[in-house]
């Protein structure tokens, strides 16, 4: 059933019992032509793209828990693509152009709300390095713009700009066209489409096994419902995806770290857009439901623990209150934390593996929400291909053999 | 007195009547009421209206888990709070309270059109439209949406308000002061350990105020409880604390305590702290917490007047307030009774009791007879009636198929308990599911920590009691005359005989999360708990659920057809309830937020007019304008007279490290990509740190002190993560090292002075050491006196000047500043700030870390070949050095730029390219990184990083503007004085 106003009036009218289920639970068949493993937004999308775009119908999404259960249903949801070098510029934008027309295209709506991202600059070496992004962003055709403090301001009224503040807004870096989505409909949204194009989508299924033929390349996968056959796999498992990897006994460059987030109570409208703050560690913006959205950096020591220490909350919320003492009298309502995967250079992993028919998707850490449409179309495109796309191409895993890093963190953030 | 304050009861003072406003009306309240209890006093029940339909609404509960009777209290500019429950809220003279998310009132509110077409807004709606046009979600649909979203007030001014926190530590930590948390801490108390007992309401007791008229073994509950907290207050070793609520448990028995200071005080002055937050390492944590009474899930069972049993028992034993006229009790739980049965016994009219349950035990029979009161069993409330207050339900009884309407103004309802396990949760305590009691209640602790009474399934007073005492390592069994709690039969749908498409069950009173909705999402394949939870937002209230989740789940597993244990339960989060930022920032204000890190120096700085930047945590004097100049014109002087004559700079902010050991050398050989065996004691050399991966880290300019002693300076800003990092190595990777690392950054005040008199001027007053070239050569360093002070004086030269950099003891940093800067009047002495230290730099062409490098350039990248050891085994970063990717031609080279035109001085941070006019994305060659104006040159210099930089000298590349191009010419990066000849003027 399409989804639409009509829809919606009609269903009404009979009492809203005639909706089709969205994504109908599947058991396993023994054999897909591709298995995806893992079913957050990345995974899901990628399944979906293999369908849609890639011809490849015969397709399982294997997810432990429930979909959108991993970092997908946890992160802040803040989009943007205002990074520096010409790899992610290419990738980050990729996925925008795809957020862009997404409810539409799976008739879903997403909720992507284009409402800016307004990045902080608070002393000298912050200035430095945006304005290296903006410029090389102008170059790169992605939209990212400076703005003086007074027109941060005005971008975003609740924001305190007063230079006596211990992190004075010296300045900021807009995108104009970055924002938010709402997550689990990401997931949801996908999983539907996928599903009517044919994929299963198999929830409490966790993979604990891969099985290789005696020339090393894949044949299946090993679950709690039993034995999978395929001969392409992808992974996405996000935190998870070191041990997923072990399975076919390959060791990745990635550490798996708590990432904390919070939300406020809903009060009426007080913050148009997103804003963030590396400076002080820290993110905001409001949902559509009025809760303050609020993210902080990675907790200092690798666990896979989904919580992360009161210290943390702590420090993220001052940092909020420094940038916008406004927000003081408000009330912390939720907190919780998800397991990012990060890699040497921050930057993700999307490509071949070592073994024959394993593909992976990971590394995307405390950012890779905003890059869902993309990579799951990286994803695909791969496996399908059994090539990289020329966006991908560059994300590979030799990097960290031979030493061509994608660094953007440090390109970033450090202070001299 | 109100019509429905029935006097002398519980904790209200009778005498001292005190006046607040609601939506601007005046009401009377008693000393010790709530918001809600005052306005249920004052027969108003009206309270609040719902988030999403706006649906008028009453208290449903007496405590922290309503989520109906939400207000803002406002204390002025600044100091508005919204989303404050209004059973909360202690009322004080003058309290000022709004009812929240209505317009323009809360009888009349526009918002509740929203209501009328409830039918078209199901669960997740929102995914289903809105989408076309496609530009009209930013504009119209996301605007409209938002506005009639959010609950409270926005902020609108900033929170003058000041807060806290503190640290402490206890062998037992009791959350909750109910019967079972009362009596652990008695029993505990024994032990002359420490107790905390902390309770989240203004009075200690829990249930037992509610209650006042059980008996504790032959006494009234009211006098054991006065007693026992009387023991309590004075056992030294017990801290008693109120309005205080335990919102998280984390990791190791870390338990964060949040303390609402002054929410209760009439003008609360400004500057006093409203909120602490109390973080408490315990040795054992106690939950007492108690439960959570269910609503039942029913048509029409939201309208104000219609309440959760036991909140009617609050308001009535604790502040003698009775919630109607003529009241009908609802409920499938066998504590409905007492509650009815005090009720009536205040001489309120109890108009039927309707059980849902076909047999009812004797006792409570017998009780309801008693007192009059008709019992109509295997019954079911249908429907309700009334605008703004109930004032009728309709009764079906599903065997006869009849319906009585029957008069009532409020209906007490009881679906079951709820232990509340929220913080054994975060605990990650074990939980199991008890058919009996159909709740989840704990199984295996994770921490050292007990759940008793309520918390634990264990209801009623004797049991708490009993339990309390077990837990606090006493043993004592406790009589009371409580009717038995017992236990009643949880129906996630009740009798009707109206589909289930025209009822308005309500789950979820805050989100307005019907029953409908749940099973809408089960049909549309949401079947974890946790998809319902999101889909319908269902427990994602201010309340978090908590008289929501478990009357969910029941629905949704009847709807997937399984059990609740395999349908899971959504995972509990800090806070327990919300918590105030200004409780979690506590003193981490502006200034305290990250303390601003000052050099000694920095008091003179700022009495001679500079400017400064903040560099990592510290704040550096940046330039000194003179006579109005701008920081250009200040920083064309400061170069000139420091080139010419003599500058001063005050470099204490570099990070410095005592390597000391016998192995002292070994590990600097590791650490840096220099070597340092042939370093002679007193002498200097630059060093060049990497990473693993091979790329620049930090650098800074190193001083043997002796054989096994090494002075290591660093950047600014690398100084604590230099540290770390050595500090890593030598305990991971080098353990057998002999070798301790120490910061002295702060220790040492630095003095750099540079120019052609700088050896002139400290002449005078350097004692023990020969200055003249030849004994003090550049790049070595001598231990001496200078002003009197012990000095470690280094020559060396960050400018291409002559210079001295004086490492003094900080406390005289300041000393030997003003004395070195009076003699140096006669060479026109020139402080110079950051700024000008850049410039000079750049002007030979000396890079700076996190400038000119960016964590993907080599040392060879850098120009800088000649400072990594080719004959070293080994050092961080060696091997990376060799990878494919950093020989391969293509990499970014640090290079000089000079542009055609003089006068023009590029910006940090522009992109480079060879044709400036293809087509975008432009294939970028690299970008420049500093660039800057040089006086003594009379032109712009820059330093560039750029795709094989070291093979295009000369070659002309653009940099593309908006609205131009800018030419520039690759040339070496040294701009001045290419020889070094100025650091050997005598
Ligand atoms: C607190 C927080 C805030 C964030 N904020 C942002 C932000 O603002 N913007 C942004 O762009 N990014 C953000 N991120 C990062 C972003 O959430 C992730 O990069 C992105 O969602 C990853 O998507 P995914 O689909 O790969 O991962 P996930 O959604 O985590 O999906 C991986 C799935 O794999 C499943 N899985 C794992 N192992 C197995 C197995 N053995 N068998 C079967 N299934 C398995 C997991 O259950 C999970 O559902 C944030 C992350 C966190 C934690």
């Amino acid at each position: 059933m399409k989804y639409s106003a009509i829809s919606l009036f009609a269903n009404a009218l009979s009492g809203h019992k005639k909706w089709p289920v969205q994504f109908p639970d599947k058991e396993p068949k023994k054999e897909y032509d591709a298995i995806i493993v893992g079913g957050g937004g990345h995974g899901l999308g990628a399944a979906y793209y293999l369908a849609k775009r890639y011809g490849i119908t015969n397709v399982a999404v294997l997810e432990k828990g429930w979909i959108g259960g991993g970092n997908t249903g946890r992160n802040t949801t803040i989009i943007r693509s205002n990074y520096l070098f010409d790899e992610s510029a290419a990738m980050y934008d990729h996925a925008v152009d795809l957020w862009d027309g997404l409810g539409q295209e799976l008739n879903y709506n997403l909720m992507f709300s284009k409402r800016g991202v307004l990045m902080l600059a608070h002393n000298v070496h912050d200035v430095q390095s945006f304005q290296r992004h903006v410029h090389a962003n102008r170059l790169n055709g992605v939209d990212n713009k400076w703005l003086s403090p007074e027109e941060c301001k005005a971008f975003c009224p609740p924001l305190d700009i007063s230079p006596h503040r211990r992190y004075p807004v010296m300045g900021g870096a807009l995108q104009m066209r970055a924002g938010t989505a709402r997550h689990d409909s990401v997931a949801w949204g996908y999983a539907r489409a996928a599903s009517k194009l044919g994929v299963d989508i198999i929830q409490n299924c966790k993979v604990i096994g891969i099985r290789r033929d005696p020339d090393g390349a894949v044949e299946g996968v090993e679950t709690e419902k039993g034995y999978i056959a395929s001969k392409k796999i992808g992974v996405s498992a996000a935190g998870n995806t070191s041990v997923v990897m072990e399975m076919a006994g390959l060791r990745f460059p990635l550490e798996s770290y708590p990432l904390q987030a919070l939300v406020s109570e809903p009060v009426k409208p007080v913050m148009p857009c997103v804003v963030m703050s590396n400076a002080v560690h820290a993110y905001i913006s409001q949902s559509d439901k009025g809760e303050l959205v609020i993210g902080a950096g990675t907790d200092q020591y690798t666990s896979y623990s989904q919580r992360g220490p009161l210290h943390l909350q702590e420090h993220n919320v001052a940092a909020i209150c420094e940038i916008f003492p406004i927000f003081k009298r408000q009330r912390m309502l939720r907190s919780w934390g998800g397991i990012v995967d990060v890699t040497p250079d921050r930057s993700p992993i999307v490509g071949k593996t070592p073994v024959k028919g394993l593909y992976v998707n990971c590394g995307w850490g405390t950012g890779g929400f905003k890059a869902t449409p993309g990579a799951a179309d990286m994803l695909a495109y791969t496996v399908a291909h059994d090539a990289p796309h020329k966006i991908n191409a560059p994300f590979n895993l030799d990097r960290f053999v031979g030493g061509r890093l994608i660094d953007e963190a440090a390109a970033a953030a450090v202070a001299h | 007195m109100s019509l429905f304050r029935k006097t002398g009861r519980g904790v209200v003072d009778d005498s001292k009547v005190i006046n607040f406003t609601f939506d601007g009306k005046a009401y009377q309240g008693l000393e010790g009421d709530t918001v809600a209890s005052a306005l249920l006093a004052n027969g108003n029940h009206l309270m609040g209206r719902s988030f999403k339909y706006h649906r008028p609404r009453g208290v449903l509960g007496a405590g922290w888990e309503e989520p109906n009777a939400l207000i803002a209290v406002d204390r002025g500019k600044g100091r508005v709070t919204p989303n404050v429950r209004a059973t909360t809220q202690e009322i004080y003279e003058g309290l000022k309270a709004e009812s929240q998310n209505r317009s323009p009132n809360l009888k009349f509110d526009m918002g509740a059109f929203n209501n009328a077409f409830s039918m078209f807004f199901p669960a997740g709606f929102y995914n289903k439209t809105f989408m076309w046009p496609k530009s009209f979600w930013d504009k119209v649909y996301e605007p409209f949406i938002r506005n009639m979203a959010g609950l409270g007030p926005a902020p609108d001014a900033d929170d003058p308000d000041v807060y806290a926190s503190t640290y402490g530590h206890c062998e037992t930590l009791i959350i909750g002061a109910g019967p079972a948390g009362i009596a652990a801490a008695l029993s505990a108390s024994k032990s002359g350990e420490r107790i905390i007992l902390v309770d989240e309401n203004a009075h200690m007791g829990g249930s037992l105020r509610s209650t006042p008229n059980i008996e504790i073994g032959g006494k009234p509950a009211s006098k054991w409880l006065e007693a026992s907290l009387k023991a309590l207050t004075k056992a030294e070793n017990v801290t008693l604390m109120t309005r205080t609520t335990a919102t998280g448990y984390y990791h190791d028995n870390f338990v964060a305590l949040a303390e609402r200071v002054k929410h209760h005080i009439p003008n609360a002055k400004i500057g006093k702290v409203r909120e602490a937050l109390h973080r408490i390492r315990a040795g054992k944590v106690i939950l007492a917490q108690g439960g959570i009474e269910r609503p039942l899930v029913f048509n029409g069972n939201d309208r104000p007047g219609i309440m959760l049993a036991s909140a009617a028992q609050t308001y009535l034993g604790q502040y003698g307030v009775a919630v109607g006229n003529e009241v009908a009790v609802f409920t499938s739980h066998d504590s409905a009774y007492q509650a009815a049965f005090d009720v009536a016994d205040a001489n309120t009219r109890i108009a039927a009791i309707i059980d849902v349950r076909s047999t009812i035990r004797d006792d409570l029979i017998m009780g309801a007879t008693q007192r009059g009161i008709k019992i109509i069993k295997s019954a079911a409330i249908t429907k309700t009636f009334g605008k703004l207050r109930v004032n009728a339900c309709e009764v079906y009884e599903p065997e006869s198929g009849k319906k009585t309407k029957i008069n009532c103004d409020a209906i007490l309802m009881c679906g079951g308990w709820t232990p509340s396990l929220h913080l054994w949760s975060h605990s990650k305590g074990g939980i199991k599911w008890d058919a009996d009691l159909a709740a989840y209640i704990p199984d295996m602790p994770n921490e050292n920590a007990v759940c008793i009474g309520a918390c634990n399934g264990d209801f009623g007073v004797a049991a708490a009691l009993s339990a309390g005492h077990k837990a606090g390592g006493g043993r004592k069994a406790y009589k009371t005359n409580e009717i038995e709690f017992g236990s009643g039969v949880v129906l996630s749908s009740l009798p009707s005989y109206l589909d289930s498409s025209k009822q308005k069950a309500f789950v979820d009173f805050q989100n307005d999360v019907t029953e409908k909705d749940i099973k809408l999402a089960v049909s549309e394949g949401f079947k974890s708990i946790e998809h319902v939870k999101r889909y319908t937002t269902n427990g994602m209230a201010t309340d978090q659920g908590k008289t929501s989740n478990l009357n969910a789940l029941e629905i949704a597993s009847k709807a997937v057809g399984k059990p609740i244990e395999k349908v899971g339960l959504t995972t509990f989060r800090p806070p327990y309830t919300p918590t105030t930022f200004g409780t979690f920032t506590g003193y981490r204000d502006n200034e305290l937020f990250d303390p601003t890190r000052k050099t000694p120096i920095d008091p003179w700085a700022e009495a001679n007019g500079a400017a400064f930047e903040p560099v990592g945590h510290w704040r550096r004097a940046w330039y000194f304008p003179k006579d109005g100049e701008d920081m250009h014109a200040a920083v064309a002087r400061e170069c000139k007279a420091t080139r010419e004559s003599l500058g001063i700079f005050d470099a204490s902010t570099l990070g410095k490290i005592e390597v000391v050991g016998p192995d002292a050398a070994k590990f600097m050989n590791l650490m840096y990509t220099n070597p340092w065996s042939k370093l002679p004691a007193l002498g200097c050399r630059y060093g060049l740190m990497c990473r693993e991966d091979g790329y620049i880290y930090d650098d800074g300019v190193v001083g043997r002190m002796a054989e096994d002693r090494f002075h290591v300076t660093t950047t600014t800003g690398g100084a604590p993560r230099v540290y770390r990092h050595m500090e890593d190595y030598l305990q991971t990777e080098f353990p057998e090292l002999d070798v301790w690392l120490t910061s002295t950054t702060e220790q040492w005040a630095v003095i750099a002075i540079n120019g052609p008199n700088a050896r002139k001027l400290i002449e005078p007053f350097v004692e023990g050491i020969d200055l003249s070239p030849e004994a003090f050569p550049h790049m070595t360093l001598r231990e001496g006196k200078i002003c009197g002070v012990p000095t470690r004086l280094f020559r060396v030269s960050f400018t291409g000047e002559l210079g001295f950099e004086i490492n003094i003891p900080a406390h005289y940093g300041r000393l030997v500043w003003e004395n070195l800067f009076e003699a140096g009047q006669q060479y026109n002495i020139c402080p110079y700030g950051t700024e000008t230290m850049h410039v000079l730099r750049a002007e030979k062409g000396f890079i700076i870390v996190g400038q000119d490098t960016d964590g993907t350039v080599t040392a060879h990248d850098a120009g800088m070949s000649w400072a990594v050891s080719k004959k070293k085994r080994d050092f961080v970063g060696k091997r990376s050095l060799a990878r494919p990717d950093l020989v391969a031609k293509g990499r970014k080279q640090l290079i000089g730029l000079l542009t055609e035109n003089p006068n023009e001085v590029l910006e940090e941070g522009a992109q480079i390219v060879d044709d400036p006019n293809q087509a975008i994305p432009m294939d970028m060659l690299g970008h420049v990184t500093s660039s800057y104006w040089s006086e003594p040159l009379g032109r712009s210099i820059a330093m560039a990083v750029v795709r094989d930089g070291f093979d295009r000298m000369d070659e002309t590349l653009s940099i593309p503007m908006p609205g131009k191009v800018i030419k520039a010419k690759v040339v070496k990066p040294v701009f001045y004085d290419p020889k070094g000849e100025r650091l050997n003027v005598v």
